[in-house]
């Protein structure tokens, strides 16, 4: 199988990914609504509670914490979607074709990261209401992160969901990895000064990384908790690492 | 390369954990033949299907399809089949049309001739008005089409079906079979399909009963059907005597005259009955047929018949599904 094959195999499954994030536009609300409640009820309510605190810990605060949770359950939904493909038969289809599962893995992950992205950049398009000025370079930046953050996670998403052979396994990865991951990710509250056990848990977190990333890009340096070199450096090899581990496992399934 | 077989199978054998669900099966099929795996569930009909369109790995043996391998060549295999599942295997919640361009970008048709292959399919399945709803909506029977029609969009040289009419109620089986037949007239396609149904492997040019993994008997559903005996005709006459001396004198068969009716075997009994009532003097009042059917093949092969097995088709699924909770 050659090489422009495979590449047309990735960007075919991709634009299916698309597809039917688009078709579902009733999805595209509903996954909007909880980000919105933890920004405007939780926000508002944790900066009234702390207010004269000092800053770090109004609304701006966990705005780019309140991105990065849209692009973690967006990108991991998706690549959970995988066992629904299994589940109604279309996975099949997808596995016969003269494609390498390689491509699919891929095409799988940049699919779910762009839709992951996208569903970023409609909470990011809320900056201006809570009184965050983004410019355009910003802008740019933040998708730059946030696709790769969205494409790392939508890979390590996809490691469970290979294996997974019913829809009953998708609550335990909700229990066990997605709200573990949202809440040790520093998108709520400043990470510093935690006790030990907790700060090991938030320093292995990939999310971690794209939070401090998305808030010091957000609003400035001042908030940074590590270098952007850094967060960068460990998103990417993480992502490399999680889609090179789903791609091995993809191909030793029958 | 001679093309002659399309698919050539030598030998093949897959063991599951020690299990062994196809033992050595041999066969090849002809181009524009319509191929017929018959046998009950669990069989190995469709764990060979998997072995042919390369998603099952073989334990053993070697299959080639289209003059391609299947161990090592499984690109060209797949580029090379159109392929029907047993179980649907549609994007659902995209339309119609949005399955089909899948497909055709995924196997790399060019953008001409998949329009034109869409647009042709769509029509010859009856499917054209349906094209941009959302799948979903669809009955069992529609889905079944839409598969059918997805499978051809880039243009395969054989097109394998996995049980196409299971779960279909019986006028949407007829409809599905016309179709099929159809597009066998104007493509001369070569088919290879798996079936329990007894009536729709008469449709096939050749037969293959499958039982344990094994094939027990391969040939045309004529003489299939040949091996379980001749066709029976029952007579009832106003003098049963008479006709039958009358018979043994005419056709030099021998009747056998019980319960008031008279029995013959014949070879041909469609043919012989115009014969029969032609040249007959002793009034015949009534007359039957009875010809063997592959339901009786299958009886006479193995002891039982294949119906049995469809009562266990809920054991046939939970031993199916140990297979793949093993397999996991």
């Amino acid at each position: 199988m050659n090489i422009q094959r495979n590449i047309k195999g990735v960007y075919v499954i991709w634009l299916r990914e698309l597809k039917r994030y688009w078709v579902d536009k009733a999805r595209i609300f509903s996954s909007l609504a909880q980000p919105l409640m933890f920004l405007f009820i939780l926000g508002t309510g944790l900066s009234s509670a702390f207010k004269g605190a000092g800053s770090g810990f109004g609304i701006d605060f966990i705005f780019p914490g309140i991105v990065g949770m849209t692009i973690l359950f967006t990108a991991i939904f998706s690549a959970v979607s995988i066992v629904w493909d299994r589940e109604f038969g279309f996975l099949k289809e997808v596995l016969v074709a003269p494609v390498s599962r390689t491509a699919v893995a891929i095409g799988k992950a940049l699919g779910g990261a762009s839709v992951a992205m996208i569903q970023g950049t409609l909470i990011l398009l809320l900056a201006p209401v809570i009184g965050v000025n983004l410019t355009l370079f910003t802008i740019i930046k933040m998708w730059i992160y946030m696709f790769l953050i969205a494409f790392s996670i939508t890979s390590l998403g996809l490691i469970p969901a290979v294996k997974m052979r019913t829809m009953e396994g998708f609550q335990m990865v909700m229990n066990f990895f997605l709200f573990p991951m949202f809440l040790l990710s520093g998108a709520l509250f400043p990470i510093r000064n935690l006790p030990k056990w907790l700060s090991f848990l938030v320093k292995v977190n990939p999310l971690t990384y794209g939070v401090d990333l998305l808030r010091q890009t957000v609003i400035g340096p001042k908030v940074a908790v590590f270098n952007p070199y850094v967060d960068l450096l460990f998103i990417t090899v993480f992502g490399a690492v999680s889609i090179s581990i789903a791609v091995v496992m993809f191909r030793r399934t029958e | 390369m001679k093309h002659n077989n399309d698919i050539q199978v030598n030998n093949l054998v897959k063991k599951f954990n020690g299990f062994e669900a196809v033992k050595g099966v041999s066969f090849n099929v002809r181009e524009g033949e319509t191929f017929g795996f018959l046998g009950p569930n669990g069989a190995g009909k469709t764990t060979t299907i998997n072995m042919l369109v390369t998603i099952v790995r073989p334990t053993s043996g070697s299959a080639t399809l289209n003059g391609f391998d299947v161990s090592s060549n499984p690109a060209q295999v797949r580029q090379s089949i159109g392929i029907v599942f047993q179980d649907p295997s549609l994007d659902e919640r995209l339309t119609a049309m949005d399955n089909l361009q899948f497909h055709g970008l995924i196997y790399n048709v060019d953008k001409e001739t998949r329009n034109k292959n869409i647009a042709n399919m769509l029509e010859m399945m009856k499917l054209s008005e349906r094209k941009n709803d959302i799948v979903r909506t669809f009955s069992g029977g529609m889905k079944r089409r839409l598969e059918i029609a997805r499978g051809l969009i880039h243009e395969p040289k054989v097109l394998f079906l996995d049980e196409p009419t299971l779960g279909l109620d019986p006028q949407t089986r007829n409809y599905i079979w016309t179709y099929i037949s159809r597009l066998k007239e104007r493509t001369g396609l070569t088919i290879f399909l798996t079936t329990h149904y007894m009536d729709e492997a008469e449709n096939c040019d050749r037969i293959a009963i499958i039982d344990n993994g094994e094939i027990i008997a391969l040939d045309t559903p004529e003489n299939l059907k040949k091996m379980v005996g001749e066709n029976i005709i029952t007579l009832h006459t106003e003098d049963n005597n008479a006709a039958g001396s009358e018979i043994r004198e005419k056709f030099s068969i021998e009747p056998q005259i019980n319960n008031g009716e008279i029995r013959l075997e014949v070879k041909d009994g469609e043919h012989f009955i115009p014969r029969l009532i032609k040249e007959t003097t002793t009034t015949i009042k009534s007359i039957s047929l009875w010809k063997p059917t592959l339901e009786d093949v299958f009886l006479k092969l193995t002891g039982r018949a294949i119906r049995e097995q469809k009562a266990g088709a809920a054991d046939q699924m939970r031993q199916h599904a140990a297979m793949w909770g093993k397999r996991r």
